[in-house]
């Protein structure tokens, strides 16, 4: 489903130059559950960035999809991320000028569908995450872990095949972050979504198909 | 998506009340002053009253004289418009008529403050003074210096007070009784050929009309036959301006000019100057600069509104918003908002005109919206709301996604 192929990321100042990550070579099948591990600064999320497409590598190349992306501009990159990924972060970045409802809806708008359509598959979404029943409140009147959730509802509202999460969990106590975790998990087992998760935490880590560990920017495992 | 994007404009506008608030009142206060100049600006420049035939008009309002190290600028005498203009072929009539000068009257020991001014009796042929009862002094009346006198509404009102008709009655001015023959409506003091309490016949005027000096307190209106005529007519008086000798040896040149009515109007009577020329920059500099600052204003306020939004920014790119759909986005958003502060400044257009009118700032000057010009302000609001947000709008497009979301 991923296809990395020896990803190189350098980060360059005037006087020094940052190997972020060094020839990264990485396959994540259809379906499958990764989960990427490393200490702070090993460059676990410029890889999840590069994979989402966020973030261009300094050299290397990615196919997601069996579809190059090299040389994919502006806009066929947004529509491509609007089509085949999803994201959740872990500060969630929910606009909180929005109710959860148009939170959710807010991948829709950069296709082609209606309100009606919409509204619906944005309430379906929020019923998957348990989360139905606050559709018309803002998200500064929710608990993180509630906030957490409506962003797994906008990261699958558009049905896309791969999710990319980076440190879901790493804002929730244990028990929030478990009940986050069933939600990815039921989803990957349900719907069959691929998912990479970028995480801190070995207990959640090992609830994945697969680990990968990172360490100064080479991958270790 | 106009919905969504009107939703969240509605969002961003009410959390961040007080850049709400500046720029609001930014954009609704130039429009407000811009409404109130062009009110001001239509009234005093096109309302034609009483000047009605204006396309068939010239006026000389000045003569100037110039030598090595002389000059002499300012209103002509009497003598000077009778005498030259009278020899001219092309006007069939001569409106003659001082400026209007300022004495004070007193009813029951009550003092009024009155304008008065003298004019010949073709003034009253090519002016369209509207009666409301009487008739202007003819010729006769003004060759025997009768003491009769034409007067405006408002003079009647303080005069006589809310009476029937005051023809035939008398009304006092520098201790000089005059008989009234008729009442006019009133003039705006900013149409200040026209303007004037009290109309006198000249021959009844203290100071020497017979005087051949050039300068005096008096004005003139050529009148054509028809609009056609007008460009001869002023050939005319140019022609016979270079033969008119200067006064005395003093000046080598002599210069005064029958303008059409804008020209005459800003006439700064200096030959080196054009008055049309310095109004109309001034006015273009005065709007400029007036339409400028709210601008930058808002171009700064939307920099700043708009990055702090980075993490929404992010988040829209990372599913799926490209460039340029941001863009058009806050385009959109900053639209709402200087179209708001296009009604606010509407709204207030209204009510500042409507003060000014109440207190009567100016005499006689009713001020109303030029809905042409209204058109336009709210026209050139859009382009105010398309051009601030579109830089700012360009900056924030051009964020990393991955800089974006961490911003937060």
């Amino acid at each position: 489903m991923i296809r990395l192929q020896n990803i190189e990321k350098v980060y360059r100042t005037d006087t020094i130059e940052t190997l972020a990550l060094n020839s990264i070579s990485l396959d994540v099948a259809k379906g499958e559950f990764l989960s990427i591990m490393g200490p702070s600064g090993c460059g676990k999320s410029t890889l999840l960035n590069i994979m989402g497409l966020l973030d261009a590598p300094s050299r290397g190349s990615i196919k997601i999809a069996d579809k190059a992306t090299e040389n994919l501009n502006d806009k066929q990159l947004a529509q491509f991320r609007n089509k085949t990924l999803g994201f959740i972060f872990q500060s969630y970045h929910l606009i909180n000028d929005l109710q959860v409802l148009d939170n959710v809806e807010l991948p829709l708008l950069y296709r082609d569908t209606t309100a009606k359509e919409r509204k619906m598959l944005a309430t379906e979404a929020l019923e998957k995450v348990g989360l139905a029943n606050r559709v018309k409140h803002f998200p500064t009147q929710l608990s993180g872990g509630q906030r957490q959730r409506v962003a797994i509802a906008r990261a699958i509202v558009g049905r896309p095949d791969i999710i990319l999460a980076d440190e879901p969990t790493g804002n929730l106590d244990s028990a929030m972050g478990n009940e986050i975790m069933d939600i990815l998990i039921n989803l990957n087992r349900n719907e069959g979504t691929t998912i990479v998760m970028v995480t801190h935490d070995e207990n959640m880590a090992h609830k994945t198909h697969r680990l990968v560990r990172l360490f100064d920017g080479s991958q270790v495992q | 998506m106009l919905k969504n994007y009107f939703k969240i404009a509605i969002a961003v506008l009410r959390r961040r009340k007080f850049f709400t608030f500046i720029s609001l009142f930014g954009i609704s206060f130039t429009l407000t002053i811009l409404m109130v100049l062009t009110a001001f600006i239509d009234k005093v420049v096109g309302d034609n009253y009483p000047d009605k035939k204006r396309d068939r008009l010239l006026y000389v309002n000045r003569v100037e004289q110039k030598g090595k190290d002389n000059m002499t600028s300012g209103t002509l005498s009497y003598y000077f418009l009778s005498h030259y203009a009278g020899m001219m072929k092309t006007p069939v009539k001569v409106a003659i008529s001082s400026g209007f000068s300022g004495t004070n009257t007193y009813v029951n020991n009550k003092k009024i403050a009155v304008s008065y001014k003298y004019t010949n009796a073709e003034y009253w042929d090519v002016m369209d003074y509207d009666f409301t009862e009487g008739k202007p002094f003819n010729k006769q009346q003004v060759d025997n210096a009768d003491h009769v006198a034409i007067i405006s509404e408002d003079m009647k009102k303080q005069y006589f007070g809310d009476v029937g008709p005051v023809v035939g009655k008398y009304i006092e001015a520098d201790n000089v009784s005059y008989r009234v023959l008729g009442v006019v409506k009133n003039v705006p003091v900013t149409s200040y050929m026209f303007f004037s309490d009290i109309y006198m016949p000249y021959t009844v005027s203290k100071a020497d009309y017979k005087s051949k000096s050039y300068g005096g307190g008096y004005m003139g209106v050529l009148m054509a036959a028809s609009k056609a005529d007008v460009p001869k007519m002023q050939a005319e008086y140019d022609n016979l301006m270079k033969r008119v000798p200067v006064e005395s040896k003093d000046y080598q040149h002599l210069y005064s000019h029958a303008y059409t009515f804008f020209s005459s109007y800003v006439d700064t009577g200096n030959e080196s100057t054009s008055g049309v020329f310095i109004v109309v920059t001034a006015i273009s500099i005065f709007v400029f600069v007036f339409m400028l600052l709210p601008t930058l204003n808002l171009v700064n306020i939307n920099i700043t509104r708009i990055m702090e939004r980075s993490s929404e920014i992010g988040v829209r790119k990372a599913f799926g918003a490209s460039s340029r759909t941001l863009v058009y986005q806050f385009i959109v958003e900053n639209l709402i908002l200087t179209i708001l502060g296009g009604i606010i400044g509407t709204l207030l257009s209204i009510i500042a005109l409507a003060v000014i009118n109440s207190i009567d700032l100016i005499t006689n000057l009713e001020l109303s919206i030029n809905f042409t010009v209204l058109f336009i302000a709210l026209l050139v609001c859009l382009v105010f709301g398309f051009l601030s947000g579109v830089y700012p709008a360009w900056r924030m497009s051009k964020l990393n996604v991955v800089t974006a979301l961490k911003a937060q």
